[in-house]
């Protein structure tokens, strides 16, 4: 067992290198993004692997967000989603109302703009995860007020 | 005055308490996979970054560097250590407490230089190596010099420059993994420009 405030650090760590990086080259902000997430992906991937060594199959897609919503994200943030909604379709949205990453910048709307940054390698993470259970999808993230943010998944269909 | 020569000698007894873990530690605890498979993927990231292995030893020790800046404020708040006497109480607290804290493991501390300025952590099993293996053409990468650069930075906090590198690493064939730490000099307190 670790200590979370390694991870957050680390994370934290994670997001100024790559952008400091990216400063003094191109200074693409889409770029930085992409990192981030592809960064995130390769955790996502990991961590299914593992965390789903015990679990019986799953049935359906909507049993695979299950899975990602209660057990995933309680074994990575400590907590469940909030919130699950989907229109049947293909798009699912996750809401989490006190997210792990962004509850010690602000309570509010300071500092929104730098958010997205923060929410990068979390995307890519549930996309991994997704990824390597069978489902390619696009995982997008908003924040209206901090510290509550949704991820949008679009599953993709083959 | 009996009772100040008192004070003294207990203060000196009782100097500091060892939790094996903080009270609030359950409350912190994570799971560690998600913490070493990050730090694979940022090590991975920078492998692609960099040329050559040196400027990622450089990079991950930097970054080190700052998390250890913040995190010798967590530790302190959350541990009950005080200030400490001398470099083997620093050892102690590090191994015993700040290890067990963050990583859940505790090293051993041997090889003491005669003038006590210097010994060895060694660490039986290194957390962020869990899933790793190093390729042939990465022979000069320290995968794990993040934490030289903690340690260094949060002990720069607490006014000690000291000098921490890897001697020994699993990861490259020896038998166990050692990182090697040396006392330069105590920091001194320097007040702000301007003020007496």
């Amino acid at each position: 067992m670790a200590d979370e405030a390694l991870f957050l650090l680390l994370h934290n760590e994670l997001v100024s290198c790559v952008y400091k990086s990216a400063e003094q080259g191109e200074g693409e902000n889409g770029r930085c993004v992409t990192k981030l997430e592809s960064m995130g992906f390769r955790v996502g991937q990991g961590l299914i692997e593992r965390f789903t060594k015990d679990a019986a199959r799953f049935k359906d897609e909507l049993d695979i967000m299950k899975f990602v919503c209660k057990d995933f994200w309680t074994s990575v943030f400590k907590k469940q989603i909030d919130n699950l909604r989907t229109n049947h379709q293909g798009i699912y949205v996750l809401q989490d109302n006190k997210f792990r990453l962004i509850t010690q910048m602000s309570a509010g709307k300071q500092y929104l703009d730098q958010a997205p940054k923060y929410l990068a390698f979390t995307c890519g993470l549930i996309r991994g995860g997704l990824s390597n259970l069978g489902i390619k999808s696009i995982v997008t993230a908003e924040v209206s007020t901090m510290p509550a943010c949704k991820f949008q998944v679009m599953i993709q269909k083959q | 005055m009996s009772r100040q020569a008192n004070r003294g000698t207990e203060s000196k007894k009782m100097y500091w308490y060892l939790p094996f873990i903080s009270p609030t530690a359950s409350l912190h605890l994570m799971n560690s996979e998600l913490f070493t498979l990050t730090y694979g993927a940022l090590v991975t990231q920078l492998c692609k970054d960099y040329e050559n292995d040196e400027d990622v030893n450089k990079q991950l020790e930097k970054m080190g560097y700052n998390i250890g800046v913040r995190l010798i404020e967590d530790f302190l708040a959350r541990s009950n250590v005080g200030r400490c006497h001398d470099f083997r109480e620093t050892a102690d607290v590090i191994a015993k407490v700040a290890f067990k804290m963050y990583l859940g493991i505790t090293p051993t501390i041997t090889n003491w230089s005669p003038a006590g300025d210097e010994f060895s952590l060694i660490l039986e099993n290194n957390p962020l190596v869990d899933f790793v293996e190093l390729p042939d053409n990465h022979s000069t990468l320290v995968y794990s010099n993040l934490l030289c650069g903690v340690l260094r930075g949060a002990l720069e906090m607490v006014q000690m420059a000291v000098d921490v590198k890897f001697a020994q690493d699993t990861l490259k064939g020896d038998s166990v993994t050692e990182i090697r730490m040396k006392f330069i000099r105590r920091i001194e307190d320097n007040l702000p420009a301007g003020e007496e």
